[in-house]
């Protein structure tokens, strides 16, 4: 009998204990949308957000890297298409902008005890976003070169310009730098990168009146001309993709490249011999005497639309808590850097580790930012192939600036 | 034809024709009129994970949304779009005309200008890719209409092929070939014993290369009506040439080329339109650095960072019809006279 008790004691711990694993993410009954980026972090995200689907909850991802364009009218229909939007900090933006996405604080309360404080994105004292992850631009460099120039780790654009002398000098390598510069998305980051270490803003405050285009803004310039020097000729071309590829070919001795693409450098594909194991991830470089990292923060978060019942917003929010979670964090440590409780930073989380450390700047989540970017990323086209002065590539980003504010209702 | 059988034949596709053409245009050409509303700013205190806590401005939504229900086009802007700096720029070129420093200063100067630049490379790309893929397309016809039978077919294939890629896959296929670890960038570089050519670095490389893939894309649509044309040609004119003592030159030149010309006129209208709305190879060849057009210029308005310009991109689409227009003005007006004289 007292056998027969303890067996059946256990089997409903079992059974207990299997249910429970069921219903681990605890979803209430509704459906899941996702729409996110697709890269592989958010792939393990919304691949852990579907281990919640049973009977009563869907889970669906769309996950495409056009998902900036298609989630403003995917989340203005009523009910929306999608239930959860992954943002980041510039494509919150036009979310909040036209109020598609809800406040989580009573979500939050309920299953958001994983959550760390930081993780909450709180907009006017109101939770609208989950951060799970941060990525930003940050130095790459290659110790065997550094050493064979008989030069010490870059710590500041000075350092890292003279670096390049010796290289070059040394007949090591012709053109030992690489950053995107590509005119288009990745030149206006790299403005803002180094615009963002100079402590300045870009816009005056309360207004959307553009302040660059002072001594900060020219200071900038004067900074990627330099660099340009020690480029090679096609750096007009390189885009982020494009750069990792020629420092995977041992092509470039220190690049400016995104913390998301460690894992894919530091892994032995696609690189020829000597790369990988002489790659050291460094914060962002800064600049002009500053103590900034000449690098914008980016974070990754989950968001919940406004146009959807209540019912699907519990279970997408409950579900992507799950996407998120201590665990499938720390089964998939390399695949990011987390902002997760208990995440402990790998190898290709060191840089952008050290550039939140040394104080960076988040990329700014102004409204009208992203018409700036856009103004940045057209005009200085001109001062980057080597065809305009820094002051009147400037006056033109104000121009173009001004001339997009105006229509969409700014200034 | 009674008239109302005509009518009943032709109402279709005047239906069509309104409904997805004039309506779309006229849709366009309201939206230019308009910018968005002035939006209604608050300031908030922002919090993000690795940067902490700021004030920054926020979009007062509840408000905008309100605005936006009134007047869903946006704010009456008249033609201040077209005027504006990114497009015609009508205040910018008076001052750069009331004060310059010479002729080239004020032409650089207006190059400097988004919309006038863009319009600059669609101009050249339109008049030197348009006569060269015609003349390429009508030597490659002459050419393969001498080839024996049993290698026509395969001849024929391999001169679409360029037609037959789509532009963007055919246009990123030679930006890697012109890269300088790819085959024709390496080869350049060994040639001209120069180790930094490159062609993707400087503008008039890059407008060279530009042309040059349009030619090679657009040679095959040449080719293929030229051809047809070609089996056309009266052989008894011909012969007669022939007999007459005419040279293989003299009998293209004055017997040949005068029978394609109503062709020639048909091409090149059809080239002239496609090739003003040149945009994938600019994409493909990753060239905004160098050369824009007006097709790119809509495509940036459009695939902003975050907020869509839909009123610039309408008054750039405009512009753009308004530019096609003027374009086939004197080929319209030649087939217009050829008609009213037969008549």
């Amino acid at each position: 009998m007292k056998h027969i008790l303890a067996a059946s004691v256990s089997v409903a711990a079992l059974l207990l204990g299997a249910g429970a694993a069921l219903a681990d993410c605890g979803a209430p009954a509704g459906s899941v949308r996702i729409l996110s980026n697709d890269f592989a972090a958010l792939k393990v995200v919304a691949d852990a957000a579907k281990e919640c689907a049973s009977d009563a909850v869907t889970v669906t991802a769309n996950q495409t890297t056009e998902h900036k364009n298609i989630q403003g009218p995917a989340l203005t229909v009523n009910p929306a298409e999608y239930t959860v939007a992954v943002v980041a900090n510039n494509s919150i933006v036009p979310l909040l902008n036209d109020g598609l996405i809800r406040p989580l604080d009573e979500l939050v309360a309920k299953y958001g005890q994983d959550l760390q404080p930081n993780q909450l994105i709180k907009i006017d004292g109101k939770v609208m976003a989950i951060a799970f992850m941060g990525n930003g631009q940050h130095l790459f460099y290659r110790k065997d070169i550094l050493e064979k120039a008989g030069v010490e780790a870059p710590k500041t654009y000075d350092d890292v310009l003279a670096a390049a002398a010796r290289i070059k000098e040394a007949g090591l390598m012709e053109y030992p730098l690489a950053a995107s510069v590509k005119p288009g998305w990745d030149l206006a980051a790299e403005f803002v990168n180094n615009y963002l270490s100079t402590g300045a803003e870009f816009f005056e405050p309360g207004s959307a009146k553009l302040a660059i285009n002072g001594d900060n803004g020219l200071k900038v310039l004067d900074l990627m001309r330099a660099q340009i020097a020690f480029m090679d000729p096609d750096y007009l071309t390189f885009d982020a993709g494009e750069i990792k590829n020629e420092y995977e070919a041992g092509n470039v001795a220190i690049m400016n490249e995104w913390g998301s693409m460690g894992g894919a450098i530091l892994d032995a594909e696609g690189a020829v011999d000597g790369v990988v194991a002489n790659t050291v991830l460094a914060a962002a470089p800064t600049f002009a005497g500053g103590t900034i990292p000449a690098a914008a923060l980016w974070w990754d978060g989950f968001t919940i639309a406004k146009n959807i019942s209540d019912a699907d917003a519990e279970a997408s929010f409950a579900a992507m808590v799950h996407g998120i979670s201590p665990a499938v964090v720390a089964a998939n440590p390399n695949a990011a850097t987390w902002l997760v409780k208990g995440y402990e930073p790998g190898p290709a989380a060191v840089g952008v580790i050290a550039n939140a450390n040394g104080g960076a700047r988040a990329y700014p989540m102004t409204p009208y930012m992203g018409l700036l970017h856009t103004a940045l990323s057209t005009e200085l086209a001109d001062f980057v192939a080597g065809k305009e002065d820094a002051a009147k590539a400037l006056a033109d980003v104000e121009a173009a600036y001004v001339a997009a504010a105006k229509e969409g209702g700014f200034l | 034809m009674p008239h109302k059988t005509f009518l009943a034949f032709i109402l279709p596709s005047i239906v069509a024709m309104l409904l997805f053409i004039a309506l779309p245009i006229v849709s366009v050409a309201v939206q230019s009129l308009f910018v968005e509303h002035q939006k209604v700013l608050l300031t908030v205190e922002t919090c993000q994970p690795l940067g902490g806590c700021s004030t920054e401005t926020r979009v007062d939504s509840e408000a905008s949304a309100k605005l936006r229900a009134e007047q869903p086009l946006g704010q009456f802007n008249g033609l201040g779009t077209y005027f504006n700096r990114a497009h015609l720029a009508f205040d910018e070129i008076g001052e750069i005309l009331r004060v310059n420093s010479g002729l080239g200063d004020v032409a650089a100067r207006i190059y400097d200008l988004p919309f006038y630049r863009a319009l600059a490379f669609t101009l050249a790309y339109t008049f030197i890719v348009t006569p060269l893929a015609m003349l390429l397309g009508f030597v490659i016809a002459l050419a393969v209409n001498i080839v024996p039978a049993l290698l026509k077919g395969p001849v024929i294939f391999f001169s679409l092929l360029p037609m037959i890629i789509t532009p963007l896959i055919g246009s990123l296929i030679l930006f890697w070939m012109i890269n300088s670890e790819g085959i024709i960038g390496a080869t350049l570089q060994a040639v001209f014993n120069d180790p930094t050519l490159s062609l993707k670095a400087s503008p008039v490389l890059t407008w060279a290369t530009l042309f040059v893939y349009g030619v090679w894309t657009n040679a095959p649509f040449s080719f293929v009506v030229f051809y047809a044309g070609l089996q056309t040609v009266p052989g008894d004119t011909l012969e007669s040439a022939m007999i007459d003592g005419a040279s293989r030159w003299e009998r293209i030149r004055y017997v040949v080329m005068p029978h394609l010309a109503p062709l020639a006129t048909f091409v090149a209208l059809v080239q002239l339109m496609d090739n003003f709305r040149v945009f994938e190879p600019i994409v493909g060849f990753s060239a905004q650095a160098n050369a824009t057009s007006l097709s790119f210029s809509i495509f940036n308005d459009l695939r902003n960072q975050n907020a869509q310009l839909y009123g610039s991109a309408g008054a750039t689409s405009l512009l753009t019809i308004a530019g096609v227009v003027v374009l086939l003005m004197p080929v319209l007006i030649r087939t217009w006279r050829e008609h009213a004289h037969k008549s």
